[in-house]
């Protein structure tokens, strides 16, 4: 293949890794702009969201795109009722102090990880896509479901934006996220909109891996990779800030796509991974976010 | 006034975003005294002595202890050049006792003296608990002590340090009319060793205590003077609303 | 203050030395070695204790440190053919400069960036191996010859293959860390250190150099963690890039917080009762990370000052 077709193949790869890096990432930037914590299992809920689509498709026998549309709803919900039992049980009691947290988010880490070793397996097993489509541009043939995933990404990034701009609930995320205090003064339930926004941030996480795994599939340690590309995304695009977080995501991922195409993924990941760590090191509040209060 | 300044401040502002909570400040005050830095809530004073003892950082204008330029120096430095602050929020070691909080300050002192001797140290330690009436508590871990003693924590920790400047930021807060008097008597005693730059709200306090009075108001120095003539300045009973002593 | 109990303190730890010590004899082959190891390890707990319990910085990535000793004595023999000693000087100064370097970067951050920052360090450092696995072998790593694991101390040739030279040797470097992070932490360095973790901005505004204070620290405890690191590769011959990844930053953590992170016999408690308790679940499950998960998570919520941290707290109040 030229350059140039070789080129447009890697940025529609790399489209499709930014826009599911771009949901996973959301996640993480949402729970850290409300709620001031880290939650470093958040790779896990990604990879709990791949697995539980795998143990839905595979019960439902039938058409492949029935298998899908029920991962698609059932993964995001079992994702987010196991961020809430973690949420209420281990987070609201350390009163969500950063440190602590980070080091309970790590026990659960583990402990998500090695529950999905246990039953599910140490192999990587697929997912079937619900449709296979090939979208035939003239240098090449292109899979219509990555082209649907691209989409799909932008329709939840724009429910979310709308949801967080527009809507009362979202008034009231953002409320809590300027500053709880005065938000309790006004009888808003932080402990409430804490509880949901983790959720959230889990279920979109989840969401985000029943998109791609038909693309790559299901394995017990493939939350890894996605939580420090969303560590990337957050930090450059700044905590807490969506259209930040959505920017820093086609950028990376993009660079990720067009980058593997020409390079070494390790030196990549080595280049990439120490110019943010520089990037926090010199400038704390990223690109585009604010200096915290 | 014979002896040069001991702090001057040229022009010195701190703005916080579109804030101006420190705008375009001159100051001196002479070695010696005792001045209160009176106004209302926001005018800006904690600020401004934070940019003294180099808590905050100025966005212009230049600072000079005892003639010599700090504004660049660090903190840390400017303890060591004499002086000590007090914070208008509580800052002490709150799991270390009222003892071992006084003793981080002085032996910090005592090393940069090049001392060894284990009792002086002590000695030093006690005598700053002795003179803010907390011997007796020298063994209470700080997070247990009334709101009233720990801030008497904070001036004790500060007299450890035997400064030229003791800034004290509003330290009368929570204590008790019997205690405000042995403080007035602590701050006379002080007065004569070391210079006080005194942040206050009450009133009857700042008129047994002061040399004299510098009023700020919205970042700005209102008012400068004897406590008589600004007791009577218009302006100033304007700024509190009508009220002034 | 506490000068009284100095000569319990000081009884306690040469106890603790000497039981070690006499398990040289008492314990059987298999756990005579796991016992070293854990020597080994648990001095780089102690590295990690003195930056997280005593100056109260988590790093998350501190297996950085143990690497730079692990692969700077490695590498020194397997591709420069030093000898042990020299290539265990190696291994620390690597470690030191590593540092040094990390400190003066890392610090300018605090809380959760410091924490963000120190892993994706790690993390290059991590990746750096695998990409130079022509020289490292990557993650399959490489053994050590058994010939160049020996020291020619006056004429008298130490086997370090040997179990109980290796034993002794273990033993004699746990013996340093330990009376070391012991004198630091009862001198007034080491109590400036508590202070900068209880109150920062205080103690900076009593006149200390808090930057100063916290990068030794950084460098002290980088290179302790180095040592241990080097150590383990002339002990125990191995070098593999496991060691580097961000399993190996968490466990010192583990180690620390449930053994009790600022005190001084906490790392030892922490890495002998993990290093057991992983080994016996691991003939269960597979899964025994599982374990470790848990173990965070209960720390955490329930007991925060793990296990010597809450005997000090209800009845030991001298324990250092």
């Amino acid at each position: 293949m030229a350059f140039g077709p070789h080129l447009l193949l890697a940025t529609l790869e790399g489209l499709v890794t930014a826009a599911v890096l771009a949901l996973t990432a959301l996640g993480l930037s949402l729970v850290f702009g409300v709620m001031r914590i880290v939650n470093v299992a958040h790779g896990e809920f990604f990879m709990l969201g791949a697995v539980v689509a795998w143990f839905v498709a595979n019960a439902i026998g039938a058409h492949p795109a029935l298998g899908f549309v029920a991962a698609l709803i059932v993964s995001p919900v079992v994702v987010g009722i196991v961020a809430l039992v973690a949420e209420r049980l281990v987070l609201r009691r350390l009163n969500y102090d950063p440190e602590a947290t980070i080091v309970a988010t790590i026990g659960l880490l583990y402990v998500l990880q090695q529950l999905a070793l246990t039953f599910y397996g140490p192999d990587a097993r697929p997912v079937a896509a619900p449709f296979s489509v090939r979208i035939s541009l003239p240098w090449f043939g292109y899979s219509g479901y990555k082209l649907a995933v691209i989409a799909a990404s932008l329709a939840v990034l724009a429910a979310t934006w709308f949801l967080l701009a527009r809507t009362r609930i979202g008034l009231v995320m953002r409320a809590t996220q300027y500053d709880r205090e005065t938000a309790q003064a006004f009888a808003i339930p932080v402990d409430r909109v804490y509880a949901g926004v983790f959720a959230m941030g889990a279920m979109l996480a989840g969401l985000a891996a029943v998109l791609i795994v038909p693309i790559s599939q299901a394995h017990y340690l493939m939350g890894l990779d996605p939580l420090l590309l969303s560590f990337i995304v957050v930090i450059i695009g700044g905590l807490g800030s969506l259209t930040g977080t959505v920017i820093a995501a086609l950028v990376i991922g993009l660079g990720d796509g067009i980058i593997s195409a020409f390079f070494q993924p390790t030196l990549a990941k080595m280049i990439a991974t120490l110019l943010v760590a520089l990037v926090l090191v010199f400038r704390p509040q990223g690109l585009f976010g604010t200096t915290a209060r | 006034m014979s002896a040069p300044p001991l702090v001057e401040t040229k022009g010195l502002s701190r703005s916080f975003g579109g804030l101006k909570a420190v705008d375009n400040v001159d100051f001196a005050l002479p070695p010696g005294e005792v001045r209160a830095l009176i106004g209302p809530n926001g005018a800006g004073k904690t600020t401004f002595v934070s940019l003294i003892c180099g808590r905050l950082e100025p966005s212009s204008g230049t600072i000079a202890f005892d003639g010599k330029d700090i504004t660049d120096l660090p903190a840390h430095r400017r303890v060591r050049q004499g002086i000590a602050y007090t914070f208008q929020i509580t800052s002490v070691f709150a799991n270390l006792t009222a003892y071992d909080n006084v003793a981080l300050a002085a032996q910090r002192v005592h090393e940069d003296r090049h001392r060894r001797s284990e009792r002086v140290l002590r000695r030093s330690i006690l005598d700053a608990l002795e003179r803010t009436g907390l011997a007796d508590r020298a063994a209470q871990q700080a997070k247990h002590l009334a709101y009233g003693h720990q801030r008497l924590l904070e001036v004790a920790m500060g007299l450890a340090l035997q400064p030229r400047l003791l800034i004290l930021d509003e330290p009368t807060q929570g204590l008790s009319d019997g205690e405000i008097d042995n403080f007035v008597g602590l701050v006379k005693e002080i007065a004569r060793k070391a210079t006080v730059l005194l942040i206050e709200h009450n009133m009857d306090c700042v008129m047994r205590l002061a040399d004299s009075i510098t009023v700020m108001e919205a970042g700005r120095i209102l008012a400068e003077g004897a406590p008589a003539a600004i007791r009577a300045d218009a302006r100033v009973q304007r700024a509190y609303l009508g009220t002034a002593a | 203050m506490s000068a009284a109990a100095a000569p319990k303190v000081w009884l306690l730890h040469l106890a603790v030395i000497g039981l070690l010590a006499a398990l040289q004899f008492l314990l059987p082959d298999y756990h005579h070695g796991v016992v070293a190891k854990v020597m080994v390890l648990a001095v780089f707990a102690i590295g990690y204790n003195l930056l997280f319990g005593y100056t109260g910085l988590l790093s998350l990535g501190h297996a950085m440190f143990f690497a730079a000793g692990l692969y700077g004595t490695g590498l020194a023999i397997q591709h420069l053919g030093w000898s042990a000693p020299l290539a265990l000087l190696a291994g620390v100064v690597v470690g030191a400069l590593l540092a040094l370097v990390i400190g003066l970067l890392a610090l300018r951050t605090t809380g959760v960036a410091f924490m963000i920052v120190t892993m994706m360090f790690a993390q290059v450092l991590y990746l750096t191996i695998l990409y130079f696995s022509r020289w490292t072998m990557g993650d399959q790593g490489f053994v050590l010859p058994q010939g160049v694991r020996a020291v020619d101390l006056a004429g008298l040739r130490l086997d370090l293959t040997d179990p109980a030279t290796r034993y002794w040797c273990a033993l004699s470097l746990f013996a340093v860390a330990l009376f070391a992070s012991l004198a630091v932490v009862r001198s007034r360095y080491g109590r400036v250190l508590i202070a900068i973790r209880e109150n920062e901005e205080r103690t900076r505004m009593l006149g200390y150099d808090t930057f100063s204070s916290k990068l030794l620290a950084v460098v002290a405890s980088g290179t302790i963690s180095a040592a241990a690191g080097a150590s383990y590769a002339l002990l125990f011959g191995y070098v593999g890039a496991s060691f580097a990844s961000i399993q190996y930053s968490i466990l010192p953590l583990l180690w620390v917080l449930l053994g009790g992170a600022a005190t001084t016999l906490g790392p030892l408690a922490g890495t002998l009762f993990m290093q057991y308790a992983v080994d016996i679940a691991s003939g269960f499950t597979s899964a025994w990370l599982l374990l470790v998960g848990l173990a965070l998570i209960l720390l955490v919520l329930f007991f925060p000052r793990g296990m010597l941290g809450t005997l000090r707290e209800r009845w030991l109040g001298w324990l250092p």
